[in-house]
């Protein structure tokens, strides 16, 4: 064979990719060959420049300077239709679905082959049956897309990118929303795809997703390319090291946890949402002083109701105590404002959105919801001074890069704002700590630091609600956890006495050993919730 | 970080708009054969260079202070108040009664009780559209304006059939009694040897304007109700995080705000006409919105545009009086300015952004 034939090409090859958006270099210099049939991951914190250089590929942006070889040749992709011609499929994190269309026309859509439905719909209905079998991916094309669970409207998305006959696919985080069976079934096409000769690209944050599948691994940090090795010889401490350019700690230090009083106690908490949508649908559970309870489970199943209820800005009912006391949980009194006073202490999953201002200054920020404190009152005015002063010392403790009070809070970096918040809360020393998804586009740096305030808090002898997606940070964080799907605890399991599969399966609604095939099961499970939500249940 | 100083974005950005808008006006003016330099010459002559001339600049700057206030407050909970104008004629309607069925030994007195009449008209009128809002989610921008429309009704309906002295022909107000008559600035800073401002509107509600921008700006700033308001106007999510009650701070923002807008009305009608009159807003409300624009919601941006626009009114009138070209260009001339400044205000904003980063590169 010639050096130059397709075969022993790589299947995309970039070379010096750079861009620059105002000041910033998201891309800087890239270079990366992926083969075919290969899966290549490609690691890297937020920011770090991989959702660019993907989009580059796929004709969103256009690169400053550089070049895209696909099998060889050199190959302009000015947008998106390029990119479909020269055989590339995306998968977004967010999908691009037509809610009220079945599967079938939302595969067709775009890709039509000609002026009139029917032929096409006919063509994609068998093309879809032979996919399913070839891959697994199994979807019924005659379902409106808004009543699939978010997996198959995963595969939904696999399916439109092989239906435009696509030999490289890009996925961007792919598991951020599945249950891990469901990732597991995804795994499991792409391992099939990749038999098939096809060409996968997966984005991820996750080490264990990367040493679980791909071949290769790329670590991009602050836009540039860092390091390429094949999966086979590194580790996870390596990559979490090129990831962040240091050493870090990947598990937490803590004792055993010594459970005092119970501080919060949930009972029959319910909460049906504007839309008429039971999204709590009976919750019981209770926190204990000095105890970290975890609440895993896929987002999306009612942990961000519960959060936003203990929170003090969604109504409910049921009962909910504090040290013994009952709270309102609509009307008077149950407002942000009240559950502060009552000792409890919230970091939002949401901080852009929620626990933050981002055009506020930091020290503006460090007072947010205790703003009514008189302390920070001077006659009719707010004391700015001493607030002042006050988010200088927080931000020192918390040690907040840059240590600037008078920066705006969205200059800063996702682990510093975070920092933020954590300061703001913990140091209000509440008898109660809710703390929803704390290391959420967090870079692993801070993760460490974060999860160690944590720790200390509860030492102290605090009781600690997490809510997190990340089964892997409920294990080294939690005390107790309790899994939540479709608004109901499904069991609660002592982290000592479990593991990731059974928990996997409590997050799919699973509790006991069902007599069909375990990814049906979970399918049927999660189809059933999202036909409730969208109100055929 | 990433932006441009602030003094570039506070004070460039508002000049170069204003200069682009000149010169379109300048061609517009070009355009049906008048001189641009004669007409500009002529507008600085009538509304800068003589006392009296600044006396109606700064008359009008004053409705345009309280207007630009309201509209600034309001936003910065990002409430889009288009309702400053029927505020403003109901603010009348309460400086009128407050002059004229209370009997006032002194201006001093009666002004601080008119104040307070207008802004509680105002306010009141105001609170309609913000319970709407913030209650049953009907967007205040059509509320406020269809309010202005029954602002008007409403007086048409109180003057003409209330308020109107047995026998007279205009619908109008009696007029107040002396003793409510607010001192111009003739009175105040003419001798008789140097008579300044004589005949000229501008009168001591210029002072009140001025006291308005201290205390909207230490509301806004300094204030827990000020934090509060700016929470939620820049996330409405984060307020209700942190226990700010959205159904209060709008309802409080628009009291406020249609309390400023009312306020207008102590200069329009206590200062000057001296009884209610219809139409004694003469769209004022309207301009508050690009004075706001214009001012970046700042109480001292706010007044340096409200005596901008004042400039503006009266050049247009000395223009509109001593050439052939027509009060309408006026108008189109004002429009210019709100459309450079306010609408295509990322049109200098970028390139000059643009320019700075590059400029800061090439010094690094």
């Amino acid at each position: 064979m010639s050096p130059h034939s397709p075969a022993d090409a790589p299947a995309i090859e970039l070379k010096g990719i750079s861009k620059a958006f105002g000041p910033v270099q998201a891309n800087k210099d890239i270079s990366m060959r992926v083969m075919p049939g290969t899966i290549h991951g490609i690691i890297g914190e937020n920011g770090a420049g991989k959702s660019t250089l993907m989009s580059i590929l796929y004709g969103f942006y256009k690169a400053d300077a550089g070049e895209v070889f696909i099998s060889g040749k050199k190959t302009e992709i000015p947008d998106s239709q390029a990119a479909i011609r020269a055989g590339i499929g995306m998968v977004f994190q967010h999908f691009k679905l037509v809610q009220n269309f079945t599967v079938l026309e939302n595969v067709i859509l775009g890709a039509e082959d000609g002026g009139l439905l029917r032929p096409s719909l006919a063509k994609a209905r068998g093309v879809l049956k032979q996919l399913a079998a070839e891959y697994e991916l199994s979807v019924d094309p005659d379902t409106q897309v808004q009543h699939l669970s978010v997996g198959h409207q995963q595969r939904v998305e696999i399916l439109k990118a092989l239906y435009r006959e696509a030999d490289i696919l890009i996925l961007d985080e792919p598991t951020g929303v599945l249950t891990p069976a469901e990732a597991d079934h995804l795994f499991r096409i792409l391992d099939n795809l990749r038999a098939e000769g096809k060409t996968i690209i997966l984005i991820t944050h996750k080490l264990r997703e990367i040493m679980e599948i791909t071949d290769t691994v790329s670590v991009m940090r602050r836009g540039e390319m860092t390091a390429t090795v094949k999966t086979a010889e590194t580790s996870p401490e390596q990559l979490a090291e090129l990831m962040v350019g240091r050493k870090v700690l990947l598990r937490v230090d803590k004792t055993p946890a010594k459970p005092g009083a119970k501080v919060l106690e949930v009972e029959n908490l319910r909460l049906v949402d504007d839309k008429g949508v039971e999204r709590l649908r009976g919750i019981d559970l209770e926190v204990r002083a000095g105890e970290i309870l975890g609440i895993a489970g896929v987002a999306g199943n009612g942990q961000s109701e519960l959060l936003e209820v203990l929170g003090g800005y969604a109504t409910a009912t049921g009962t909910v105590r504090v040290n013994g006391a009952a709270m309102p949980l609509s009307g008077p009194g149950s407002d942000g404002q009240s559950r502060r006073a009552c000792g409890i202490a919230h970091v939002p999953e949401d901080r852009q959105h929620e626990g933050l201002i981002m055009p506020y200054t930091a020290w503006e920020n460090t007072a947010f919801g205790y703003h009514r404190d008189p302390a920070l009152q001077k006659g009719l005015l707010m004391d700015n001074a001493a607030i002042r002063a006050d988010a200088a010392a927080k931000m020192d403790r918390f040690d907040v890069r840059p240590p600037d009070p008078t920066l705006a809070a969205r200059n800063f970096s996702g682990g510093n704002q975070q920092k933020i918040v954590l300061a703001r809360e913990i140091e209000r020393n509440p008898d109660i700590l809710l703390v929803g998804q704390p290391t959420r586009g967090v870079d692993i740096g801070a993760i460490e630091f974060i999860h160690q305030q944590i720790v200390r808090l509860r030492d102290a002898g605090k009781a600690i609600l997490l809510v997190s997606v990340e089964l892997d940070e409920i294990f080294s964080l939690s005390d107790r956890i309790a899994v939540m799907f479709d608004g109901r605890i499904m069991g609660v399991r002592d982290p000592a006495e479990t593991d990731q599969t059974e928990l996997g399966l409590l997050m799919a609604g699973i509790t006991e050993k069902p007599d069909r095939p375990l990814i049906d099961a979970v399918d049927a499970k999660l189809d059933a919730k999202e036909a409730r939500e969208a109100g055929h249940g | 970080m990433d932006r441009m100083p602030n003094w570039a974005d506070a004070v460039l950005v508002p000049l170069i708009s204003l200069l682009l808008a000149a010169i379109l006006s300048a061609g517009v003016i070009l355009a049906i054969g008048e001189s641009p330099v004669d007409a500009f010459s002529l507008m600085v002559e009538g509304a800068l260079m003589r006392s009296a001339g600044w006396g109606y600049t700064l008359y009008y700057a004053t409705n345009f202070i309280f207007t630009g206030l309201a509209v600034s407050v309001a936003f910065h909970a990002r409430l889009f108040n288009i309702g400053g104008e029927g505020q403003a004629m109901l603010g009348g309607l309460g400086v009128a009664l407050v002059c004229l069925y209370i009997p006032w030994p002194h201006w001093s007195l009666a002004i601080v009780a008119g104040a307070v009449g207008a802004a509680l008209f105002g306010a009141l009128w105001a609170l309609v559209p913000a319970y709407l809002q913030a209650k049953r989610g009907s967007h205040i921008v059509i509320t406020t304006i269809m309010f202005n429309f029954i602002a008007a009704a409403l007086l048409n309906y109180v003057l003409v059939n209330l308020l109107r002295p047995v026998g007279a022909m205009d619908p109008a107000t009696a007029r107040f009694p002396d003793a409510v008559h607010l001192p111009t600035f003739q009175d105040m800073f003419s001798t008789a040897a140097t008579p300044l401002f004589r005949g000229a509107p501008a009168n001591v509600s210029f002072f009140l304007a001025l006291l308005a921008c201290g205390l909207v700006w230490l509301l806004i700033w300094r204030t827990r109700l000020g934090y509060e308001i700016r929470a939620f106007g820049h996330s409405d999510s984060a307020a209700r995080y942190a226990g700010i009650s959205p159904v209060r701070i709008t309802v409080v923002t628009m009291l406020i705000s249609g309390g400023l807008a009312g306020m207008m009305a102590v200069n329009t009608t206590m200062g000057e006409a001296e009884r209610l009159v219809m139409n004694a807003t003469e769209g004022a409300g309207f301009i508050g919105i690009a004075v706001a624009l214009m001012g970046r919601n700042h109480p001292i941006g706010v007044l340096l545009a409200a005596i901008l626009f004042g400039f503006l009114y009266q050049g247009g009138a000395e223009l509109a009086l001593w050439t052939n070209i027509p009060r309408e260009l006026i108008v189109v001339i004002q429009a210019l300015v709100i459309l450079f400044t306010g609408a295509l205000d990322n049109m200098v904003r970028m390139p000059l952004e643009r320019a700075f980063l590059a400029g800061r590169k090439r010094r690094a």
